[in-house]
């Protein structure tokens, strides 16, 4: 580590009604990774949009590189060096690789944008971080985990001085977070300033060297990352402590029906005669790298994906699913990966979420039976534990972890005994995602099946009665939970397909 | 992931639904054929091109400019009246036909841009307030601007030219064209082309990467009224006596144009040269169906239709790429 690089001192931001940053101190030396960290809402992200010019800050000093700064804007902060890697990605789908990397400060030819030269200087980044990706693709066409790769080297293009990460690892899998983390180190030898957003504890411990916590938009105190252990900086997080132990024997009784048969399913590239059980009470966890073809897999079972073959059993009986409409009419339901494009109407109230697709049972006549409505809803935001204000609540207002409890209160709703988790706890922390879990467990004991799309080990390990390994597109293992370590479940992973 | 788009993107296909059209039409209709009747289509759709051409950077954006029609005449009027009472010269007139498209253009871009107003919303208004700022401008008269025997006619002959052997020459073909190539190029190859895009396809990234987006998005409306201010000076070349109260409607030939020219109407994509061959599209329908029995209601459901099938390849084509 050398000399500090940047003090945020007694950092103060109000919102209306919201104290969002009471005093807030940070510091940053060169050639340090810090992660920055605490429960959603406790004010990393808000620091760091202060720092980065889109919030301006009530009170409070900042000093970079021994001089005080204000930023009025992200191109200020850019100017100067402070680069973020957003947690929503921020492209522009329609334009390709080269021309988001280099938006907004486009090589030119006289008045002509230069796009060769942007395409060449992309490769360029791209060989340095060993990535691959063509410079010229557009950028919808590219899978999260890439387009957060692209965010990356466009952060790094900047000729950055402090590079932000805010939960880069989210979207990644196992594999790609090595490759990420390389890439960090790299730039730490190079001697940047890095600020590491995660919730994720195993790669605070692997890749930084310092840990700040933040609780309820206070400072709590700053560790080194090799004297603390996972519980103290948790407890520092959220005072108390929470074990995260792997599950050691299934919890579904011998007997249990299966409930969910799929039989040889295709679907493209990415779904390749998959079979698989579900049985009455479990959690069947799917595990892979990216591009493993799991979310796929769950896609075309729910009918959102046309499928060329295959045969589905619901409790024995053979089932016809072309649509998410049959999906869910036999007892479906999917939780994306990504709520916010295909799991809620942020903009509506947690009653318009919960009942949004069961509306037609709330109708009196021609009209919305409002008060039937929100009896409901109120059932679930009680049963669920969903910590909001009232069933009026705008969803966009409420946390990562209780809006995936709008989602789930949707599909209770609904009826479904059947949901599948895609990635249930992304984005959310970690007291949340421990509440996230309770549920699944309690949802199961209660009879409910679940598949459960998962890219952290962790999880895999710590929720699944059984555990689907896929590797591009194919089913390459089961593994009962027994019998699962890490390497057994990477093995099957990775494993060569002939 | 290479992607085999280039022969059947939408641009293609319609190009050829353009030649096909008018095939169809010469082989139905002789008189569709006659050299007169190309020169009196060409004539009018000088007009309609320009307002496809500027309403393009809007709907790439995912907006669009519903003034461009009344604001084209309101533009027209301003000119004409100028040189009828004032006997201002025409190329002054002109220079303020189009700079009032300007300015309209900015008011839409400050309304939607600055202040937050939906495209169709700001320029709705600006339709209705155009349309009555032409009459209150003229005193609801109709307002001539000189023919092209006239001495300060020479406007007409931007437009068309008469050769020493009495043949016409659609000479505005050449300035459509090099207009489409300009740009096309500035779509494809500068900033602002590459920004319009951005803003149409993902506004908060284009925010975030520190782009002057309210700059840029002021900037593509104020393109959209400086073409309807060209529009203006050929539509009074062609028309000859503007009359106040009228160009409601013209915009959505226009848009129209632009939209079945695979211009997404969600935005984020669209070409210029696209946009040119669909406005003629639109003209062909416009001015052929009638050589070929149909009445203008008729033409008019039609032109419909086809609309509806320009905007589904769109939506497929979207589908297939995600």
């Amino acid at each position: 580590m050398g000399e500090v690089i940047l003090t945020m001192d007694s950092i103060d931001k109000t919102f209306p009604g919201v104290h969002a940053l009471d005093h807030v101190n940070f510091e940053l030396r060169r050639g340090e990774v810090h992660a920055l960290m605490g429960e959603n809402g406790a004010g990393k992200s808000t620091l760091m949009k202060v720092l980065t010019g889109i919030y301006t800050k009530d009170s409070g000093t900042i000093t970079f590189e021994g001089k005080e700064v204000e930023y009025h804007n992200t191109r200020e902060a850019q100017d100067a060096g402070i680069v973020i890697v957003h947690q929503e990605l921020n492209m522009v789908g329609d334009l390709t690789v080269a021309q988001n990397i280099f938006i907004g400060r486009e090589f030119r030819k006289g008045i002509m944008i230069d796009d060769r030269k942007m395409i060449r200087e992309s490769k360029k980044l791209f060989d340095e971080l060993h990535i691959d990706i063509d410079p010229r693709a557009r950028m919808s066409d590219l899978t999260v985990g890439k387009q957060q790769m692209c965010e990356i080297a466009k952060a790094i293009s900047h000729k950055a001085k402090i590079i932000i990460f805010d939960e880069p690892s989210a979207a990644l899998t196992e594999k790609e977070i090595e490759d990420l983390f390389t890439i960090i180190r790299g730039l730490r030898a190079q001697n940047l300033g890095i600020i590491y957003i995660s919730h994720r504890m195993d790669e605070i411990k692997v890749i930084t060297d310092r840990v700040t916590v933040m609780r309820d938009g206070t400072y709590v105190g700053t560790l080194i990352t090799n004297d603390c252990t996972k519980e103290d900086i948790i407890n520092m997080m959220v005072g108390r402590v929470i074990y995260e132990e792997p599950k050691t024997h299934s919890m579904v009784p011998d007997d249990a029906p299966v409930v969910l048969k799929v039989e040889h399913l295709n679907a493209g590239k990415m779904v390749q005669d998959v079979s698989f059980e579900l049985r009455k009470g479990e959690i069947l966890g799917f595990s892979g790298l990216m591009g493993a073809g799991r979310t796929e897999t769950a896609r075309a079972l729910f009918g959102a994906d046309p499928r060329q073959s295959g045969d589905i059993y619901i409790n024995g009986r053979k089932v016809t699913i072309n649509s998410p409409e049959d999906a869910v009419k036999n007892g479906i339901g999917y939780l994306s990966e990504d709520r916010k494009r295909f799991g809620i109407v942020v903009q509506k109230t947690i009653t318009e979420n919960s009942t949004l697709s069961t509306l037609k049972e709330y109708m009196a006549g021609l009209f919305i039976n409002k008060k039937a409505e929100k009896t409901v809803t109120e059932q679930y935001i009680r049963e669920l534990d969903t910590k909001t204000p009232g069933a009026d609540q705008l969803v966009v207002n409420l946390s990562g972890g209780n809006q995936q409890k709008v989602v789930i209160a949707k599909w209770l709703v609904r009826n479904c005994d059947i949901l599948i988790f895609d990635e249930p706890t992304r984005g959310i922390d970690v007291g949340a995602k421990n509440e996230i879990y309770k549920l699944m467990n309690r949802l199961a004991a209660e009879g409910k099946s679940i598949i459960m799309i998962s890219s952290e080990m962790t999880e895999i390990l710590r929720m699944s009665d059984r555990i689907i390994v896929m590797c591009e597109g194919k089913k390459t293992g089961e593994i009962p939970i027994e019998q699962a370590t890490q390497e057994a479940i990477m093995d099957k992973a990775t494993r060569d397909i002939g | 992931m290479a992607k085999k788009k280039t022969i059947f993107s939408q641009e293609v296909i319609v190009a050829f639904v353009l030649i096909a059209l008018y095939l169809i039409f010469r082989t139905i209709s002789s008189d569709f054929g006659k050299y007169t009747t190309f020169l009196s289509m060409m004539d009018i759709s000088y007009y309609y091109v320009l307002m496809a051409i500027g309403v393009a950077f809007p709907l790439i954006t995912g907006g669009v400019d519903l003034s461009i029609g009344t604001g084209m005449i309101c533009y027209a009027l301003a000119g004409g009246f100028l040189i009828r009472n004032y006997n201002c010269p025409t190329g002054l007139a002109i220079l303020v036909s189009i700079m009032f498209g300007v300015v309209i253009g900015l008011f839409n871009g400050v309304l939607i841009s600055v202040l937050g107003l939906p495209p169709f919303l700001a320029t709705l208004c600006n339709c209705m307030i155009t349309r009555g700022l032409g009459s209150v401008v003229t005193g609801s008269f109709a307002v001539p601007w000189p023919t092209a025997k006239q001495a300060n006619g020479w406007f007409h002959a931007i437009f068309k030219i008469t050769t020493a052997d009495k043949t016409k020459i659609p000479l505005g073909l050449v300035w459509i064209f090099l207009l489409m190539l300009l740009m096309q190029f500035i779509l494809a190859h500068t900033r602002f082309g590459r920004y319009t895009i951005a803003i149409g396809s993902n506004k908060e990234a284009a925010v975030l990467s520190g782009i002057n987006v309210k700059f840029y998005h002021v900037m593509v409306y104020m393109v959209s009224g400086l073409f309807a201010g060209l529009a203006s000076i050929a539509y009074a070349a062609v028309i000859k006596t503007v009359q106040p109260g009228t160009g409601a409607g013209m915009e959505l030939d226009a848009i129209g144009g632009a939209i079945v020219g695979g211009v997404s109407a969600s935005g984020g994509y669209g070409t210029i040269y696209g946009t040119v061959i669909g406005a003629y599209v639109i003209i062909f329908l416009k001015q052929g169906l009638p050589y070929i029995g149909f009445n203008a209601n008729m033409q008019q459901i039609i032109t419909g239709l086809v609309l509806i099938g320009a905007v589904c390849i769109d939506i497929i084509k979207r589908k297939v790429i995600v």
